[in-house]
């Protein structure tokens, strides 16, 4: 969009046009902070190293949903599920068939993209909320699937312990040293997300979801790239939950549960769906929010002395429900578009056109 | 005109009701080579619903179509985009949160051969793919004159441009048929004026045959053909635009009988 385009830098081609990253500048920026990023674990403590991991982790998947919500128009309750898919497919493989978390991690993807269009099936029949339900389906059959089938593999109702990853004689056996698999994971599925939906299959997405009689006038399969979506989406999901296994090295059903998969909504809601960088301030901003609760509860319940125990509970949905409110309400387009709002403001400062 | 007789797109005989109402009964209609026709009828007469056979929204009961002799009756919408047939929207129908460029690069979808794999990797073979299509698109962007609204998203644009953007992204799809439902309903004089120099000029470069619904009777009979007339799903008349104006039952169908 012009109006996004640094002040006095002219595009002389095409390429130069559909650039993510324009400006020298830019490029300083970019490098800057990815050397930034991967010296975190020098400096910081396995505290903030768990989180970011859970923020980039988390983030694998949101990037997934928000192709199939934010691109495609598909409202899915099923994410946390297939993440569940991916993870017991990476433990079961590396636990029984010995194989290496390095094959593990693809396989994971692959199978969780599998069931993911499985439950994607109904997309072509049915639309909103309904469809919504059918993925609700998905959520609970596939952790009750978990428990049930095969639980000497998977542990049933206990947690199902999973192998360190190695590579040659390292252990990725700490927080520090996951942090440099789940980070590089994370970035190339970043820039994969942003590259598919700016080529020909994400215009094809979109206009699915603004237009979809027209899509199908214009020569768009719906059915193809609705079960597309579905792979893309959980195939995310699938990968998100093979880190998932190995970083937490002991899964549990109770990991991927609805309250999950609505937390992945809510951040695509909260960054804006339809933005790749939405995925990514959503996540990072509920992720934030929930360690925010996790600080101030304590002051709640010294506040508030009787409600110890059944009210300070709530903190946390309590937070995570008005936020999302909060931001239907005020900012629909969620925190992406503030972001877009804030760039072109600063550029064409001091003036406001 | 090429040829007088090969027919491009051919209509036979069909049938169309939605419950108790017959929408099309026995309607004939061959689209030629080399010619602009014009379908025209009174309110509810059933021209859309044509068009819409043609796309395949709607099933007709009975009858076929045949696009260069080849029946399209029961194939699904994109497959008969893709063998290029292209159509406007009496309502516009675009995609509202994309702009103007990528609302026509959409509709170089069935030319671009999406790829998923490439498509997220992105650099060397899709990027050379993005910039040959860009090409085109840009051309038809610079053909109708759409320069300043490139980078808007078109759900801003008003009423006249977007009717512009939709004209542009059937061309997009480089079409062998280019159906345009309504093309001015709703425009100016002055919008009316560029829209029928793009469609002669449509017309004339690309040698394409044009299916024209309209309701604006001078535009019709200065740049059709031919025209055929339906009233209350049934063709009541087919012919040149001056055997047209001279047809009683056309002129039954529009103005009535005298009491």
């Amino acid at each position: 969009m012009a109006v996004n385009r640094p002040c006095g830098t002219f595009n002389e081609n095409y390429a130069k046009d559909m650039a993510i990253v324009r400006t020298k500048f830019q490029w300083g920026l970019v490098i800057a902070s990815l050397i930034l990023l991967f010296a975190l674990p020098s400096f910081c403590s396995s505290l903030v190293l768990y989180l970011v991991n859970l923020i980039a982790i988390t983030l694998i998947a949101v990037l997934g949903l928000n192709i199939l919500t934010g691109y495609t128009g598909l409202f899915s309750l099923g994410q946390a599920a297939f993440m569940g898919v991916g993870a017991y497919t990476s433990a079961l493989l590396t636990t029984y068939l010995g194989f290496s978390f390095w094959l593990a991690l693809p396989c994971a993807g692959l199978s969780a993209a599998l069931v993911g269009v499985i439950f994607g099936l109904p997309s072509l029949r049915i639309k909103g909320f309904y469809l919504t339900m059918a993925t609700l389906a998905a959520q609970f059959i596939i952790p009750w699937l978990f428990i049930h089938v095969r639980p000497d593999l998977t542990g049933g109702t206990d947690s199902l312990l999973v192998a360190v990853p190695t590579l040659g004689n390292i252990k990725f056996n700490s927080q520090a040293s996951m942090f440099y698999i789940i980070i590089p994971t994370m970035l190339v599925m970043l820039l994969f997300a942003k590259n598919i939906v700016r080529t020909s299959v994400g215009r094809a997405f979109i206009a699915i979801r603004d237009n979809d009689l027209a899509a199908e006038v214009m020569g768009v399969n719906l059915f193809k790239y609705k079960l597309l979506a579905f792979f893309i989406c959980s195939f995310y999901a699938g990968i998100a939950g093979s880190l998932w296994a190995h970083w937490m090295r002991a899964i549990l059903y109770e990991h991927f549960l609805l309250m999950q998969s609505i937390w992945m909504c809510g951040m695509v809601i909260v960054g804006g769906m339809g933005y790749t960088v939405g995925a990514v301030f959503g996540t990072v901003f509920i992720r934030l929010l929930d360690q925010f609760v996790v600080y101030i509860t304590p002051v709640v319940e010294a506040l508030f002395p009787h409600l110890v125990g059944s009210a300070t509970a709530a903190v946390g949905p309590f937070a995570f429900g008005s936020v999302i409110v909060v931001f239907i309400i005020f900012e629909p387009r969620g925190l992406a578009h503030r972001w877009e709002m804030f760039k072109a403001s600063y550029r064409l400062n001091p003036y406001s056109y | 005109m090429i040829s007088e007789d090969k027919t491009k797109l051919k209509l036979d005989d069909l049938y169309l009701s939605f419950g108790g109402l017959e929408a099309l009964s026995g309607v004939s209609v061959d689209v030629r080579e080399g010619e602009i026709l014009a379908i025209i009828g009174p309110n509810g007469a059933g021209k859309t619903c044509i068009l819409n056979c043609i796309n395949g929204f709607y099933r007709p009961q009975k009858g076929d179509i045949f696009f260069n002799d080849k029946a399209i009756t029961k194939l699904a919408s994109y497959k008969i985009a893709e063998l290029g047939i292209s159509r406007t929207f009496q309502n516009i129908q675009l995609y509202t949160g994309l702009t103007t460029l990528d609302n026509l690069m959409a509709a170089r979808h069935i030319h671009m051969k999406p790829n998923l794999l490439t498509g997220a990797i992105y650099f060397g073979w899709e990027h050379a793919k993005e910039i040959q299509h860009r090409r085109v698109v840009e051309d038809i962007i610079d053909f109708l004159e759409m320069e300043p609204i490139r980078d808007k998203v078109v759900g801003s644009l008003p009423y006249g441009q977007r009717k512009r953007v939709d004209l542009g992204r059937a061309l997009a799809l480089e079409p062998k048929v280019l159906l345009l439902d309504e093309p001015m309903a709703g425009m100016n004089v002055e919008e009316k004026e560029d829209m029928a120099r793009f469609i002669i000029d449509i017309f004339e470069l690309r040698k394409i045959p044009i299916v024209l619904i309209e309701h604006d009777m001078g535009v019709v009979m200065d740049i059709a053909d031919r025209i055929a007339v339906l009233d209350f799903g049934r063709k009541i008349a087919e012919g040149t635009p001056d055997e047209i104006k001279a047809d009683a039952g056309v002129i039954k169908a529009y103005l009535g009988e005298e009491a």
